[in-house]
């Protein structure tokens, strides 16, 4: 039982929602066509790309997606017909432009201030610990430590 | 500059509580998608009528020069839409709006029974089989309808049933629309 059962999770191969009639002859146009909606929100499952929706509108995007791409679209072409349409947020990625400023360069900046931050801590401790005792504190500890002795 | 760096812990606690609580803000819904239309004039698109309505097809030009007009995106499988089209009908007729309509993957007569039975506000119909129309419009369900002014530019989009609170809120879209134009 047990062997068979890993033999069917061996045969098993992940579940795409691409459906064989959608799937072009040409492999080099499919795995363009693949790339991109693993890359494009699908808009009624938020938080799923079209490539593994089953929503009707991501299957019809999966279609428009390879209908351009044989009529000669570069990659860059299909994603701005989608963007025309459905606007940044079914990127994935989302462009670079004053309005993600924040959204690209914000965990930069925290990190650059956490590194700020521990290296300003490092170097005061590493200050605190460095003067050395005065002339009369060292003879006080040599007092103590050869009583100790 | 010590106590400064004392204030620092209170100052990210009230940074991210802060936007904690706006996230927490009623009427703020994060799977609203905001349409890439808005401000922008009506895609181009050609739907054909759809056959037995008696009302003819929609295409870009229809929504240009004819004052305020609402596109409403229906289809007769669309459970909320049944809920809103008599909302949207007392509407248009009260307030002697304009609406025109996208049929949305539907069967002809499946949509002409539809209508039939819960009547027809529509001055145009556009029959979108496919879809394919729907995508020219950013639509990501139905129902959905924008407000397209008297330019051709789309000047609102209202995803989801005009019911209840929706009500309120796509009249109010409407009245601001009007003003505007």
């Amino acid at each position: 039982m047990k062997r068979l059962l890993l033999i069917l999770c061996l045969v098993a191969t992940p579940l795409y929602a691409v459906e064989p009639d959608e799937i072009l002859d040409d492999p080099v146009l499919e795995e363009r066509a693949r790339a991109i909606s693993a890359d494009v929100r699908c808009v009624v499952c938020q938080n799923e790309p079209i490539d593994s929706s089953d929503a009707g509108v991501a299957r019809d995007l999966r279609l428009i997606i390879r209908e351009r791409l044989v009529a000669g679209d570069t990659d860059q072409e299909v994603f701005d017909y989608l963007v025309l349409r459905y606007g940044d947020f079914v990127l994935f990625n989302p462009p670079w432009k004053p309005s993600t400023y924040a959204l690209w360069i914000g965990p930069f900046a925290i990190l650059a201030l956490g590194f700020i931050a521990v290296f300003i801590t490092l170097y005061r401790k590493r200050g605190a610990v460095a003067p050395s005792l005065s002339a009369e504190e060292q003879k006080k500890l040599d007092a103590l430590l050869k009583d100790k002795s | 500059m010590q106590r400064l760096l004392f204030a620092l812990p209170l100052l990210l606690a009230v940074i991210i509580g802060g936007f904690a609580v706006w996230g927490l803000q009623g009427g703020r819904d994060p799977s609203d998608i905001p349409s890439a239309l808005i401000s922008n004039p009506v895609p181009q698109f050609d739907m054909g009528a759809l056959e037995g309505a008696g009302v003819p097809g929609l295409k870009t030009e229809d929504l240009k020069g004819q004052g305020l007009t609402l596109v409403n995106v229906f289809a007769s499988w669309c459970g909320p839409c049944r809920a809103e089209h008599p909302i949207l009908t007392r509407m248009v007729e009260e307030q002697n709006l304009r609406v025109v309509a996208i049929n949305y993957k539907d069967k002809p007569e499946d949509a002409v029974e539809w209508l039939d039975e819960l009547g027809n506000p529509y001055e145009r119909i556009g029959y979108d089989y496919t879809g394919r129309g729907g995508i020219e419009w950013g639509v990501t369900g139905v129902p959905e309808t924008f407000i397209v002014n008297d330019d051709g530019v789309v000047v609102h989009r209202f995803a989801g049933p005009i019911v209840g609170d929706g009500k309120r809120r796509f009249q109010e879209a409407v009245d601001a629309a009007l003003g505007g134009s």
